[in-house]
């Protein structure tokens, strides 16, 4: 049973025992998969999930068969933060369907990065709408591809970005750049609840 | 790559699970949490069962073990509950609030920050 992939894990430490999820969310090509890469301490892996359109009650294979199914594959890496603390970073795409199981996956998730290729900005509106409506603190990181230079301004104009919302340029490719991202995000999530005027409103489904 | 389970009919993830397709809302597994094994896998046993007990010798996440496997996360929650209600692995769920504990973000930052 042992493969290939197995022998080259890298297992945590024996002491791990909290995980942590942020969610690194974009439109195809956008760059997720290149900044999960960057920061991860394993080879990125990939995964699915399912979900039929009965929902959730479904556990008899007779139910099941002929009903729709919606599969959205994502990737994953990790980052040891110390002995005790494992963070999750998931590459998600921004499509509509895939928010059908945000709150199966992803429920809990410290806070979010849109990451925006500006040759594409439309691409990344329904993703920002999506994670105000989960009350997910989030920030928008532009990958930077070289192309035309747009001033911050536009571009909150062009995502009708809340002004609080952190916006950073990076170079998902630079470990480094990506770190600056993260750690961007995570200071944006300790402001908004140390301010108690700014926690988001959690939307009860 | 081979990736057993994406590419393989239904009929077989549901066999892996005997029937069942979904994880109920009380099953405790998230994405994120650890599973350790407490016990070595032992003739006889299903063979997924086998090697979840192998991979979770140190602390695994649900999610790393739906990629080594190859199967739908929800698949492997399932797998995994049958083996935490027969004491066979141990879980280490996540410690989420509704708002989150301080102190983890800071640990958050002081870790990311030494990367």
């Amino acid at each position: 049973m042992d493969s290939a992939t197995s022998e080259t894990r890298t297992p945590l430490g024996a002491s791990a025992d909290n995980g942590l999820k942020i969610v690194v969310v974009g439109g195809f090509g956008a760059g997720k998969t290149t900044m999960v890469r960057s920061v991860s301490e394993i080879r990125p892996l990939n995964t699915e999930e399912t979900m039929t359109q009965a929902g959730e009650t479904v556990d008899d294979i007779s139910e099941v068969r002929g009903k729709t199914s919606t599969t959205v594959a994502f990737d994953f890496g990790r980052i040891t933060l110390d002995a005790r603390n494992v963070l999750y970073l998931f590459g998600a795409p921004g499509q509509e369907r895939f928010w059908f199981l945000w709150d199966r996956l992803f429920s809990g998730t410290l806070g979010a990065v849109v990451l925006v290729d500006t040759r594409r900005i439309d691409d990344s509106w329904y993703a920002i709408d999506r994670l105000e409506k989960h009350g997910t603190p989030f920030i928008v990181a532009c990958n930077d591809f070289g192309g035309p230079a747009f001033t911050p301004q536009q571009i909150r104009e062009a995502l009708d970005l809340d002004p609080h919302v952190p916006l950073v340029t990076c170079d998902a490719r630079s470990r480094e750049s990506s770190k600056l991202v993260l750690i961007t995000l995570v200071e944006h999530i300790q402001n908004l609840y140390a301010a108690p005027t700014r926690i988001p409103r959690q939307e009860l489904v | 790559m081979s990736r057993p389970g994406r590419d393989d009919s239904p009929d077989r993830l549901y066999t892996l699970t005997g029937g069942r397709s979904r994880s109920g809302p009380d099953n405790p597994f998230d994405l994120v949490t650890l599973v350790v094994a407490e016990c070595d896998p032992v003739p006889g046993m299903q063979s997924e069962h086998v090697a979840i007990l192998r991979m979770t010798d140190r602390p695994t996440a649900v999610v790393e073990i739906a990629a080594e496997l190859g199967l739908p996360v929800s698949i492997v929650r399932i797998l995994l509950a049958d083996l935490l209600a027969a004491g066979r692995v141990s879980a280490r769920h996540p410690r989420t609030a509704a708002v989150p504990d301080p102190d983890i973000l800071e640990q958050v930052l002081v870790g990311l920050r030494n990367l």
